[in-house]
């Protein structure tokens, strides 16, 4: 292994500036001349827009320009897009409502952009903005998802019902089968509460318009910059694609929210050419952020597990309401459905799955990737499931899941839903977590707690992910409107230092640092030579980005391909210096050598002489730069074991984590240091979806958790330090790297370890956020059952 | 439009501001210092913590004007003039206290003000006192870790770089 190479802990090189005050976020942009944009947006759910009174501001102070939707219609721009197309069950695409740039006809939720308006401050643009004069016409709103099929009122007119899709996997005369067979079917209704994501960094947007080379130039707080340049060309049309750049600079986290094309940044870039090239700004105060980032999760569903009299796992039924928002956000349609029935086998040999999805407009922030995006609402619906199943039937939770896992000699494995897993070993994962816990000494820990008092439970999650996103051709015969290859370029300069370009973005995943540590290990070169360029369309090879683990297992597979291609170039260029035959020669550790002697080139002189070519072989091109796309075969697996351990306070309902230990199958591991830091960050919003958060509408589509005030964000004192291992049992099959990817695992693994455990303490299962005031009053009412 | 000065990261400043400019306003827009960050418009997620006359402060929740006169120090400030970096920096950098780097500054510059008040801070204390700093991507679990080693570092002598 290099000094820091693949499994170093080497220190990230991002942060040096980010620990000096020197990042460079988008809002820390200020260029010459630039303006300031607010946005106006709807009060009401659901209304129609009478009108825009732009002469009401028109003389205030700095206001520069006021637009609206007509006139986004009036310069013929297009709508935002759902990149995703589904099919209903009767094979009838996806019904999908209009969802322009700023609001035309009709406000469909409490945020929905209205207007724009420009001035010379922020100060002025915000009171200009405060002051505009719109006149709306209320409408009745749906907001509740599980009663949005037969709701007065219609978001999008062409939308009978609100049922954008009704779509099904599965064998369902297999389940039908199954069920009626059964010894055992357990059933259970839940609900998956929905979530903002609450990147710490407030999306932000600066556009201009260059007149000398007719040229847009749009920075943004993208996880995909070359995908906001796709869409913002190809179907909002601010610009063809060659006259815009868009340049996503250091991203203060995203965690999906910032994957998508929002509105906001098509029109400042559109309205820097209205306002004479100037820059317009815009950035995001934290209470518009909870209003119009798209949110995640909410789902509702009904859940059936059979089993067999020896508890044998026969067929799993689920039927889910997804809960849409008003507008089709771009991933939105693949979240509920590719994203989340796949992955309903889980860990276990279930034989017969059958999934039913119905995905509802409504009238609140359209709904879309969430970290871990569909994958953590499976794991928790089949988690909670089979710990259900595993009291009812009298058995121990982990031996329940352990007898109906997919044996280790069973892969690739089928599912019957879709996926192949290439390789897993799911016993590994579960009895390390159990022997961390000390699964075995818990009922003398509750026995101790119940003597002062106390409740005490533990719980247990095995889920599964798909991650490095994705084969094109399978994604492509699943509707998705894009291949999800990646593509990356490594160049060494005359002196041997090389720089790599990637189409991914990093946003805290630190890939500055692990790809360093790759092309440091396949190349022999040392860390500190490398540099890794991201985020600006104009300098990198075009990628997908970064979302769904891809980074590494994807992007980092194109980087790996790079530097085979140099390593080959290479050694033509060696067997010319050393008058050797090129098969004779050998590459290790930057050296390139002949074979059975001691006679060798550096990497250094090859990619000098690549560079000065006086003595070089002929019909060899000069240089040494190469790029590759990658394409993957397959998704990536990784899998775990979760277990929790909680003690609650009878007379208040305080839930506290005693423990929580993550044992994850990640495969190969470039950076120890930043993969069990992803879990400890996944792990901890996976606890504030157990116990804290909640995104809440009113009855009319008000927003009740607008705020930190209101919203429960996990803070240091509600988490606890975490026990976490990282690679255990399987090497990945589908990248040369062995590397299955990290970034979603722990907030799919522990919602249900938490809810699971405190089901285990109380006796009854309480909806997540598992409050203080919902576990107290769930203990009551078993008490009273009790009596 | 008001005439303000104060000191910032031991340099003399001065500017003209709207009564309602904030000092994290002041500190970006006028001074450039865009190390200070604002996440949040109700004073609870601590990006844009600072040091006014020693102790932290949520710079969005102060006027401009009300530091007139004070002696402001913002992440930018934290490092010695040579680079050598703060040992709460340093330790940041060693335990992988950081990942997209946003509320650092805050947390930084709120832990270096534990430290000055509680020098040997348990576990407890530690996530206790980051009760008004958010971060979204670390779980605190690096962070507090961070904390408790510079602590360590910082005992018993003036602040020296970890490394």
């Amino acid at each position: 292994m290099a000094e820091n190479g693949i499994g170093a802990r080497s220190l990230r090189k991002e942060d040096q500036r980010f620990i000096t005050g020197k990042g460079r976020y988008t809002d820390d942009i200020s260029q010459h001349g630039q303006t300031h944009a607010v946005f106006v947006r709807s009060p009401h759910a659901h209304a129609k827009l009478v009108g825009v009174d732009k002469a009401s501001v028109a003389d205030m102070p700095g206001v520069l320009a006021v637009l609206d939707g007509t006139d986004v219609a009036a310069d013929g721009l297009g709508n935002l897009i759902c990149g995703w197309l589904v099919k209903s069950k009767d094979g009838s695409p996806m019904k999908m409502g209009p969802h322009p740039l700023l609001a035309q006809g009709k406000v469909r939720y409490v945020g929905d952009r209205v207007a724009v308006v420009i001035a010379e401050t922020h100060a002025q643009a915000q009171d200009a903005a405060e002051a505009l004069v719109v006149e709306y016409d209320e409408l009745p709103a749906v907001v509740d998802v599980a009663k949005a099929h037969d709701a007065a009122s219609t978001v999008h007119d062409e939308v009978e019902h609100n049922l954008i899709f009704d779509w099904e996997l599965g064998d369902q005369a297999a389940v039908d089968a199954a069920m009626a067979s059964a010894a055992h079917v357990t059933r259970i209704d839940l609900v998956n509460n929905r979530l903002v994501p609450n990147a710490m960094e407030p999306r932000a947007a600066i556009g201009t318009y260059d007149s000398g080379l007719d040229q847009f130039t749009c920075y943004v707080t993208s996880q995909n910059p070359h995908v906001h340049r796709l869409v913002m060309a190809a179907f909002v049309q601010v610009a063809p694609e060659h006259k815009l750049r868009v340049i996503g600079p250091d991203v203060g986290g995203g965690f999906g929210s910032k994957i998508f094309i929002y509105g906001e940044e098509c029109v400042v870039t559109w309205a820097s050419k209205k306002v004479g090239g100037r820059p317009v700004k815009w950035t995001c105060d934290r209470s518009e952020a909870f209003l119009s980032d798209a949110h995640g999760r909410d789902h509702v569903s009904h859940a059936e597990l059979a089993m067999d009299a020896d508890g044998n796992v026969t067929a799993l039924r689920v039927h889910t309401k997804a809960n849409i928002g008003a507008y089709m956000s771009t991933f939105s349609s693949c979240v509920p459905t590719y994203l989340y029935a796949t992955l309903l086998a889980g860990q276990y040999k279930t034989p017969a799955i059958y999934a039913e999805v119905k995905a509802y407009y409504t009238n609140t922030a359209p709904v879309d990737a969430y970290r871990g995006a569909g994958r953590p609402e499976a794991s928790f619906l089949l988690e909670t499931l089979f710990e259900q199943a595993a009291k009812e039937t009298g058995k121990d939770p982990a031996e329940f899941r352990r007898q109906n896992f997919i044996p280790k000699d069973a892969f690739p494995y089928q599912t019957p839903v879709a996926l192949v897993y290439d390789i897993g070993d799911y016993e590994v994962t579960l009895d390390k977590a159990m022997e961390l816990i000390d699964y075995k000494g818990f009922p003398a820990r509750k026995a101790a707690a119940e003597a002062k008092g106390k409740k005490r439970g533990i719980g247990i999650s095995c889920y599964i992910e798909a991650c490095g996103i994705a084969p094109s051709a399978v994604v492509g015969s699943l509707g998705a409107g894009v291949g999800l290859w990646e593509s990356a370029k490594v160049r060494f300069s005359h002196t041997g230092k090389v720089q790599v370009l990637t189409g991914t973005h990093s946003h805290g995943q630190g890939h500055e640092t692990t790809f360093s540590q790759l092309v440091s290990e396949k190349l022999g070169i040392p860390f500190e030579d490398i540099e890794v360029i991201h985020g600006d369309t104009e300098k990198t090879p075009v990628g997908m980005g970064t979302y769904g683990s891809r980074s590494l297992a994807v992007g980092g597979e194109a980087i790996v391909k790079s530097c085979d291609k140099l390593i080959a170039k290479g050694k033509k260029i060696a067997a010319h210096l050393l008058e050797a035959s090129e098969a004779d020669i050998t590459f290790e550790n930057g050296q390139f050598s002949v074979a059975g002697t001691d006679r060798s080139k550096s990497m250094g002189e090859v990619v000098f002489t690549a560079y000065v070519p006086h003595n070089y072989p002929p019909d060899l091109e000069p240089g040494m730069e190469e790029g590759a796309f990658f394409d993957p075969p397959n998704f990536t697996y990784p899998s775990g074991t979760y277990i929790c351990e909680v003690e609650i306070d009878p007379d208040t309902g305080v839930v506290k984590i005693e423990k929580l230990v993550a044992v994850d199958d990640f495969g190969n591991v470039i950076n120890p240091n930043i993969v069990e830091g992803q879990v400890h960050g996944g792990l901890t919003q996976g606890i504030g979806q157990a116990l804290l958060e909640g995104a809440i509408y009113d009855e009319s589509g008000q927003l009740l958790t607008g705020s930190y005030m209101d919203y429960t964000m996990p803070r240091a004192d509600d988490v606890p330090s975490f026990e976490v291992v990282t690679s255990a049992g399987t090497v990945c099959t589908s990248n040369s790297m062995g590397v299955k990817g990290c970034g979603e695992a722990g907030a799919i693994g522990s919602p249900p370890a938490v809810i699971n455990a405190i089901t285990d303490a109380i006796g009854v299962r309480v909806e997540m956020p598992a409050t203080p005031q919902k576990v107290w009053a769930a203990m009551q009412g078993m008490a009273r059952a009790a009596e | 439009m008001t005439k303000l000065s104060m000191t910032v990261n031991g340099k003399a400043v001065s500017g003209e501001i709207e009564g309602r400019t904030l000092l994290v306003d002041f500190l970006r827009q006028n001074l450039g210092l865009t190390g200070t960050h604002v996440g949040c418009d109700t004073s609870q997620c601590g990006c844009c913590v600072v040091h006014v006359d020693g102790r932290s402060v949520k710079s969005c929740t102060m006027l401009a004007a009300q530091a007139e006169g004070a002696e402001v120090t913002t992440v930018e400030g934290l490092a010695q003039a040579d680079g050598t970096l703060h040992p709460i920096q340093a330790a940041f950098r060693e335990h992988h206290g950081l990942q997209c780097g946003f509320c650092t500054p805050g947390m930084l510059m709120s832990a270096a003000d534990l430290l000055q008040q509680n020098p040997s801070p348990t576990e407890h204390e530690v996530r206790d006192w980051l009760e008004g700093n958010m971060c979204r991507c670390t779980g605190y679990h690096n962070i507090v870790k961070a904390i408790l080693a510079a602590a360590e570092t910082m005992k018993g002598g003036m602040p020296q770089a970890a490394e």
